[in-house]
């Protein structure tokens, strides 16, 4: 057997390794999630398959309806899979009692998109990160205001933030305070949904190095979901392109942007415009038409109706995510 | 040229419970027939307010204090309702970032671009609807005739931006003013509406105001931009000298904080420190200042806001730093032209009285 079969019968549907490695602190398998509405049954994931590493930073991009942030509350057990299962540390979340999830709240934390909504008015910001130290029994009195001034400390606010109540601070503060929350129980993994798409670009520079710093120092794994491709490229250790409720593409990072092989990836790539003027007019795939409803996702291949390079098999057959080089997959009949 | 559209010292404030917002403050640009402006900056800079003031749709508590908005030589802020009226949506239109919210949700995309025809056009019902199914049709919507019946609500967002297009090109206007066009749209759809945007503007020669937060965006589209900060526009000039060559501190600095692909991943990114000044609350001296790496050691910018003056053709910055020498073009004594590539400058010049 040669070393590229031997290396494909060796790697997992998700692209690592099986066997030999740690258990993923984080495994999707197969999950499929529907919605029943008025208007049908939304087909929001079909088979989505993924792990993250512990201290792994696995990045998630995709545009408005393409399933990251149903991928978000499955992990964080806002709702069950329709199938399928949601692995965090080996234990399959679905079947854990009251005990079992609270001690996994502890370890995976939430970061939102919306400073504004996701802090209570009407808590004072030292209510609001001792509340998850309270609920968990972390520390006395004593020790928890302690922990709360280290929180603040650490996402760059004056110790009298604590004071203060969600109002005064800008969004960005907000940002950090809704960090600060989320690393309160010193969590293994946080899951980043747009975290910081609603901030000013000079104000997002300041939450990713906030990021990028606890990683290091605390070597916590993030799932970074975000529709901007720039920063999950710089954020992430590996990445996974979805459309219309499946990964196309997941690849560690250089390997994706050396040689991006799903013609969505591509058109993703170019589609985003650049900082440099003189860098205009290149050779830019721009998609024709919109994302097909996920209510009728289209037959075969779900990028059939946009994708530049459609033939007739893709019409017919839906091409499965296969392993193209090692940790590089892709869900194309011609890539 | 003649400029298709001069703002001269702009004021806008919003005399609110709590004080006096000076959300547009002294702002001054101009726009020439077919350019694209950018109009750059942060949430709350005053940029939104600029473009709404140049149609006047300013409701209390703001009020429009002081300056010009000349379009084709006359000033906008001198026509009485009816005046404004005729200009709006006929020789200036507007196109907004959440389209769903700027059309009427009972009315049908046809009825509404009808309207719009009607209002400036002596011409039929029959022919307006026929002409409605064109612009659709211009803008790149699949089966017009079929469309032009449909109400807002049943188009995706990329087709509801393209129909607010459509509506605002009815009468086919010298000046298209864009706020945020294609912030709530994806990648892939954006740079279709960008696309659109460039080859109307090839078409039919119109200038575009184009307001943005995305400097993407400008770098792709604009010819020149305009950088606002907290109410003043802080640089402006051709695109490709503000992106290679800023000059003021926080153009440079939020070129550098979007440089994002040029870095390592994973490298810590250049950041802008501290935040935006409240517009109640502002500082007396240059609003940059608290933020500025070079406040410290320049006498004046804690006192004194400066002054929004030329360092070179085209490339006017307010700010109080002394702007580099040009090294002299060749041959520059012989033909005496070297005076008038960069104006001779001093801190004290570039105080505002």
């Amino acid at each position: 057997m040669n070393t590229a079969a031997r290396r494909r019968t060796e790697t997992g549907a998700d692209g690592r390794r099986d066997g030999a490695e740690e258990k993923p602190l984080l495994e999707l398998r197969q999950v499929v999630k529907r919605f029943d509405t008025g208007a049908g049954t939304v087909h929001a994931l079909e088979g989505v398959s993924l792990s993250i590493r512990r201290g792994e930073t696995l990045g998630l991009v995709g545009e408005s309806g393409c399933g990251k942030s149903t991928v978000a509350r499955l992990v964080m057990d806002l709702y069950p899979p329709t199938s399928g299962t949601v692995h965090f540390d080996g234990k399959d979340i679905a079947k854990a009692g009251r005990d079992a999830r609270k001690a996994r709240h502890a370890r995976l934390q939430m970061v939102f998109q919306d400073p504004f909504s996701s802090l209570n008015p009407r808590h004072r910001i030292g209510r609001t990160l001792e509340e998850p130290l309270i609920i968990h029994r972390r520390g006395n009195r004593k020790e928890r205001a302690e922990r709360v001034a280290w929180l603040l400390e650490r996402v760059g606010l004056k110790p009298d933030a604590a004071q203060r109540y969600p109002h005064e601070f800008s969004g960005g503060q907000r940002q950090r305070i809704g960090i600060a929350r989320a690393l309160a129980l010193r969590p293994e993994l946080i899951v980043c949904d747009e975290a910081v798409s609603a901030l000013d670009v000079s104000i997002r520079a300041q939450v990713l190095n906030l990021l990028l710093d606890l990683r290091k120092d605390y070597r916590v794994a993030y799932l970074f979901i975000s529709h901007d491709l720039s920063i999950v490229r710089h954020m992430s250790d590996r990445v996974a392109v979805m459309y219309l409720g499946r990964i196309v593409e997941i690849a560690p990072r250089d390997d994706l942007w050396r040689e991006p092989r799903h013609p969505y990836t591509r058109a993703l790539m170019s589609a985003i415009p650049r900082v440099h003027p003189e860098q205009r007019n290149g050779a830019r795939i721009t998609l024709q038409g919109d994302l097909p409803s996920p209510l009728n996702p289209p037959a075969g291949c779900r990028f059939q109706t946009r994708c530049p390079f459609a033939a007739p098999r893709c019409r017919a057959e839906e091409p499965i995510l296969y392993p193209a080089t090692g940790e590089h997959w892709v869900a194309c009949h011609f890539a | 040229m003649a400029d298709l559209l001069a703002i001269q010292g702009l004021r806008t404030w919003f005399h609110t419970r709590a004080g006096v917002a000076r959300a547009v403050n002294d702002v001054s640009f101009a726009i020439q027939p077919g350019e694209t402006l950018a109009l750059v900056g942060e949430s709350g800079s005053g940029k939104s307010v600029t473009a709404y003031s140049i149609l006047r749709l300013i409701n209390e508590p703001g009020r429009i204090e002081a300056g010009k908005i000349l379009f084709n030589g006359t000033d906008l802020l001198k026509l009485d309702d009816k005046g404004i009226r005729s200009i709006r949506g006929d020789r200036v239109a507007m196109i907004f970032q959440e389209p769903l919210s700027a059309f009427n949700p009972v009315q049908t995309v046809g009825a509404q671009i009808v309207e719009a025809i009607r209002l400036h056009r002596r011409i039929g019902r029959r022919a307006a609807y026929h002409r409605a199914m064109e612009l659709l049709e211009q803008v790149g919507i699949p089966s017009p005739a079929k469309r032009v019946h449909e109400f807002p609500h049943r188009l995706s967002g990329g087709m509801r931006q393209r129909a607010m297009i459509a509506l605002a090109l009815a009468c086919e206007p010298d000046l298209l003013i864009a706020d945020e066009p294609t912030t709530a749209l994806d990648v892939t759809t954006q740079a279709q509406i960008l696309k659109l945007l460039k080859s109307l503007q090839a078409e039919n020669g119109m200038g575009l105001l184009l307001i943005t937060h995305d400097l993407g965006v400008v770098a792709e589209t604009a010819d020149r931009a305009a950088v606002m900060y907290a109410g003043r526009v802080v640089e402006e000039g051709l695109v490709a000298t503000l992106f290679t060559r800023p000059f003021h501190p926080y153009t440079a600095g939020l070129l550098a904080s979007v440089s994002i692909d040029d870095l390592p991943p994973g490298a810590r990114l250049p950041e802008i420190p501290g935040t935006v000044p409240s517009l109640l609350v502002m500082p007396r001296g240059c609003a940059f200042a608290e933020r500025c790496p070079y406040a410290a050691g320049t006498d004046g910018c804690l006192d004194h806001a400066p002054a929004f003056l030329p360092v070179a053709d085209d490339h006017r910055v307010a700010c109080f730093r002394t702007p580099p020498t040009p090294r002299p073009p060749l041959h520059a004594e012989a033909t005496g032209e070297a005076a008038g590539a960069l104006l001779p400058l001093d801190a004290a010049a570039r105080v505002v009285a």
